[in-house]
């Protein structure tokens, strides 16, 4: 759905982001594209995927005619639970994500700034809002990547210099990935790490509503092998 | 010769906590209670509770639940907040989610708060969760990292643990719970299922009252494993079983959902 012809797929842009999980993660993610990183292939890399509703270890989603009435993951969607698996209450998991022990936490947005500050619960105008885990998430997991479009779907830009929309938490995003490529804040500013496929270095500042670190030869957007 | 003590949830004996109906177990709800609804997703959450206090009638009432709407497998016109919403009878709601989480999506809670008929308090789902337990556990409120820096911390007190700014959070004490349970004994002693213990062993911390809809034969006392509750019956006032379909609601899969 709202697939962008240009540039990654959103399981490409998953992909790119799960490279950077660590052997034996304890990883959580956010509805929406972020769901597409369980799909990826970790290699001999061990993952431990923790959904906010109490669920340490699911695997992956239950097939059709299989699914169990008492096991969704953070998004509703039927998940399966890998040999050992764990259930906790609410208060238990967020005390795990308030005690620093997920290793990344990997959400949506609607925009990020080069800071680090990010927005996901509120769009422009919009009474009330959909917080969910995410404030907790993003307040205390070691690292928060960010996956998402480059632009709305107006073409207006989503990396920014200040977030225009209410804030999630301020500071805390490290990377970024977009169809156009991938992107880490750093304390000099939002740099380009790696470049899409068919996108060149001005399309993406020409789309992006922040200054872009972009130092020399930027490589192609890795591949899992 | 002591006198027999009072027991909270209404001078039910630990012996007899079993109720035969819903409307029975949630008759007394007075108007302006605080309840806790349950549930992640439908999973854990207490549709047929839904259903008696909406039949119940009781006004002015604060719902606490992680959202307002059910999700995939909440049958077609199963009971839910909204219909407790459109009875009139929610004065506050105190929840994770208060917007549909995708543009495709209506909320029956939108339109009443935007009429200002309900108040609406959002709050961060590990807060929610936090704060419902520190009333369970008499802890009157503590400080956390989330939401520090947004909207909903302005004018707020925070206070600097070591290098970081935390935000001050007060206890969530609830009148009454309402939540779903896999098995139950006898003297209240609950299990869960998978991710159905969700909010609701918080829930049944933080009430003064705490009314269970069962899913399987309610169990003598002893046939659960004390090692196995996740919920000792000291928290557990009113069980009912609930009847299979069509007298109960359970959760189903959609019909568009091929099998």
């Amino acid at each position: 759905m709202n697939e962008r012809a240009k540039g990654l797929s959103r399981q490409q842009m998953c992909d790119r982001l799960a490279m950077e999980f660590g052997d034996g993660w304890i990883v959580n993610l956010g509805i929406g594209i972020p769901t597409l990183c369980s799909n990826c292939d970790f290699g001999d890399r061990e993952i431990i995927f923790h959904s906010e509703n109490g669920v340490i270890g699911y695997g992956p989603l239950a097939a059709s005619g299989k699914e169990d009435m008492h096991l969704v993951n953070a998004g509703g969607q039927h998940v399966t639970l890998r040999p050992g698996a764990a259930i906790v209450h609410h208060a238990d998991s967020f005390a795990l994500i308030r005690s620093g022990r997920i290793d990344v936490t990997v959400l949506g947005a609607y925009e990020v700034a080069e800071n680090g500050d990010f927005a996901n619960w509120k769009t422009a105008g919009q009474q009330g809002g959909g917080i969910g885990g995410a404030m907790d998430l993003a307040a205390c997991a070691k690292h928060v990547f960010v996956a998402m479009e480059h632009q709305t779907r107006n073409g207006a830009p989503r990396l920014v210099e200040r977030t225009a929309i209410p804030a999630t938490a301020r500071g805390v995003v490290n990377l970024v990935v977009t169809n156009y490529g991938l992107f880490a804040v750093t304390p000099q500013g939002l740099e380009l790490k790696e470049i899409a496929p068919g996108v060149t270095v001005e399309e993406i500042k020409t789309a992006t509503g922040c200054n872009l670190i972009a130092h020399g030869e930027i490589p192609p957007v890795r591949r899992a092998r | 010769m002591m006198a027999p003590k009072q027991q909270a949830g209404g001078g039910m004996s630990a012996r007899s906590k079993i109720f035969a109906s819903f409307a029975e177990a949630v008759r007394d709800i007075p108007d302006g209670a605080v309840i806790g609804f349950g549930g992640f997703a439908v999973v854990g959450m207490p549709i047929n509770l839904y259903g008696a206090v909406a039949a119940q009638g009781a006004k002015g009432l604060t719902c606490v639940s992680n959202s307002t709407r059910g999700g995939a497998t909440l049958p077609p016109d199963s009971p839910d907040m909204g219909q407790m919403i459109q009875n009139g009878q929610v004065k506050k709601v105190v929840c994770a989610f208060t917007a549909p989480t995708r543009a495709s999506q209506r909320l029956v809670l939108s339109e009443y708060v935007a009429k200002g008929l309900i108040e609406a308090e959002l709050v961060p789902q590990g807060t929610l969760a936090e704060r419902m337990r520190a009333a369970g556990a008499g802890i009157p409120a503590f400080y956390t990292p989330a939401a520090v820096g947004t909207e909903l911390a302005e004018g707020r007190e925070t206070r600097v643990f070591g290098a970081r700014e935390y935000l001050l959070e007060h206890a969530l004490p609830l009148d009454y719970a309402m939540i779903r349970a896999y098995q139950a004994d006898e003297a209240g002693n609950l299990r869960f299922r998978r991710s159905q213990r969700n909010f609701n062993p918080i829930m049944a911390m933080a009430a003064r009252v705490t009314v269970v809809e069962v899913e399987e034969d309610i169990l003598p006392v002893g046939a659960i494993d004390p090692d196995d509750v996740h919920t000792p019956g000291i928290f557990v006032h009113r069980i009912v079983k609930i009847p299979p379909p069509p007298e109960g609601w359970w959760p189903q899969l959609p019909a568009s959902t091929p099998r």
